[in-house]
């Protein structure tokens, strides 16, 4: 086994098991730090596709601004960590069939589906393609979600404003 | 440095057989000096704050008789005795602390500052890990930091760690904003992420005599270095930003339940991350490793020389800052924020992409 590969069974490994740990834990707060984990290790997959410049934008947004506003959501929720999280079941049978179903749909799906296959050498330059793409290829759907996440962004300020 | 350490163990018969072990050498031997770096740079840095404090003060600081008594000439063993009683010192863990959360803290935040010096150039070839997006790197992995200030709050399960933590990751979840913003202008100019590429666009000079750095190529660059200065500067809470851990209402904020080793992996980050933030200033604005007299004293060691100068020059102001200024209050910070420096780093992308379509 070469050096790689144990590297990516690590990181898969860190990502499935912290993944888990965010699923079943009975404490909020240590789903959210296993979701801290889950992250990076989704970053580190990202790092083996060659995708370098996902992967950092996967930490920089998905770690140093939404998790951090979750974790600072549970801080803030009055006494948030006592609630114990109860992950009862109901009707297993047929909640049971659905899951199968979705499960083996799902399978199916990944080991038909013709994949696009990208050659398997290092790109020397990622972000100039990017930005060539967005603001080139792709520059009205991008102007269309700038817009959006900008209505987001003053809905949430109207919302947070004190009513008179 | 690993792409160097590789292509050399290469060439040892008995290393190059077995690439798995290489490689581990090869991270180990660049990653370890940088953890020697961090420890030396708080050493230095503690000293330096301790000396700079007292001068401006009117007193001397830490002194000692002579070699061998007290903490040596002028003081200089001192920060050697604040690391031999950290280490020796009680661990100690609350109680009612969050146990788990309360040992992983430290680390998380240690590691994110360890983990973004692995891209941070020295010279034009003395980095751990040299790549072409080590700018955006070293800025999402010092958002990483804030989990584990979040976490030290809220585990230690006492209201003035929980306040200190919240006021801290409010600030720097703010100030990262136009921090970053006033990066991207230079990042406009250089057309790269790459630090080599961004310094290697500041070379020659400018206006005849001056070196052409980021920060003297127009105004607009000019006025980005110091929204990310003073950004940086509230990034790693330090006064006039040093509400989280302000000593007058909050004992020392999130690290209040804190002693010893843990204590001090925490005084490492601090010190770390205020290299990083006058590394990244100096990187992007003042040239890194070029000699601020183009086309004199230029070479590997004297670009180490003038990277290190830059930096130290820039930590200096730091400490200047906080024996000058006043604390700010909450909402003073805020609206510094987000009411003066948010608008004006996006006054600094518009006036450099105006400048350089237009005036130059």
């Amino acid at each position: 086994m070469s050096g790689q590969l144990i590297i990516f069974w690590i990181v898969t490994l860190v990502t499935v098991l912290s993944a888990a740990t965010v699923v079943f834990s009975k404490n909020l707060i240590y789903s959210a730090v296993a979701l801290l984990f889950t992250l990076l290790g989704v970053a580190g997959l990202y790092v083996f596709l060659w995708a370098d410049f996902i992967a950092v934008t996967q930490i920089l947004i998905y770690v140093g601004g939404i998790l951090v506003l979750i974790i600072f959501g549970i801080m803030l929720t009055h006494r948030i960590t006592s609630v114990r999280l109860s992950h009862s079941s109901m009707q297993r049978g047929i909640g049971g069939a659905i899951v199968l179903m979705i499960f083996v749909g799902l399978t199916s799906m990944i080991f038909r589906a013709p994949w696009y296959r990208v050659a398997a050498v290092e790109p020397q330059e990622t972000v100039r393609q990017i930005g060539r793409l967005l603001m080139v290829d792709y520059l009205l759907p991008f102007e269309v979600a700038s817009v959006l996440l900008l209505a987001a962004l003053m809905g949430a300020a109207l919302l947070s404003r004190k009513v008179n | 440095m690993v792409d160097y350490f590789l292509e050399t163990f290469s060439e040892i018969t008995w290393l190059a057989s077995s690439p798995n072990l290489s490689f581990v050498l090869a991270v180990t031997l660049a990653g370890l000096p940088i953890f020697l770096f961090m420890a030396l740079n708080a050493l230095i840095a503690v000293y330096a704050e301790r000396k700079i404090s007292a001068f401006m003060q009117d007193r001397l600081g830490p002194m000692g008789q002579g070699v061998g008594l007290h903490a040596g000439k002028w003081g200089i063993l001192q920060t050697v005795a604040d690391a031999v009683k950290l280490i020796t010192k009680e661990d100690i863990i609350p109680a009612t602390a969050d146990r788990k959360l309360f040992i992983i803290a430290p680390f998380i935040l240690f590691t994110a500052s360890f983990t973004a010096f692995a891209a941070f150039p020295f010279n034009e070839y003395l980095v751990a890990a040299d790549f072409n997006i080590g700018l955006f790197y070293i800025l999402a992995m010092g958002s990483v930091g804030v989990i584990g200030i979040i976490l030290a709050g809220y585990s230690s399960n006492n209201k003035w760690s929980l306040y200190g933590a919240m006021r801290s990751a409010a600030q720097i979840v703010s100030y990262e904003i136009p921090a970053g913003l006033s990066l991207l202008s230079v990042i406009m100019l250089s057309g790269s992420l790459a630090f080599r590429d961004i310094v290697a666009a500041q070379t020659g000079t400018t206006l005849a005599i001056l070196p052409n750095w980021f920060i003297l190529d127009n105004p607009f660059t000019f006025i980005a270095f110091w929204i990310f200065f003073v950004a940086g500067v509230a990034e790693v809470n330090r006064t006039p930003f040093d509400l989280p851990e302000a000593e007058s209402e909050l004992v020392a904020g999130w690290m209040t339940e804190y002693s010893g080793m843990r204590w001090s992996f925490f005084f490492l980050a601090e010190y770390a991350n205020m290299f990083i933030v006058a590394g990244v200033a100096s990187l992007l604005f003042l040239g890194g490793w070029l000699s601020p007299i183009p086309g004199y004293l230029e070479g590997n060691l004297w670009g180490i020389f003038w990277f290190i100068s830059k930096v130290s020059f820039l930590i200096f102001v730091m400490m200047w800052f906080r024996w000058t200024f006043p604390r700010l209050r909450t909402d003073q910070l805020m609206r510094l924020c987000w009411k003066f420096f948010l608008p004006a780093s996006f006054v600094t992308i518009i006036g450099v992409g105006i400048w350089d379509l237009f005036v130059r």
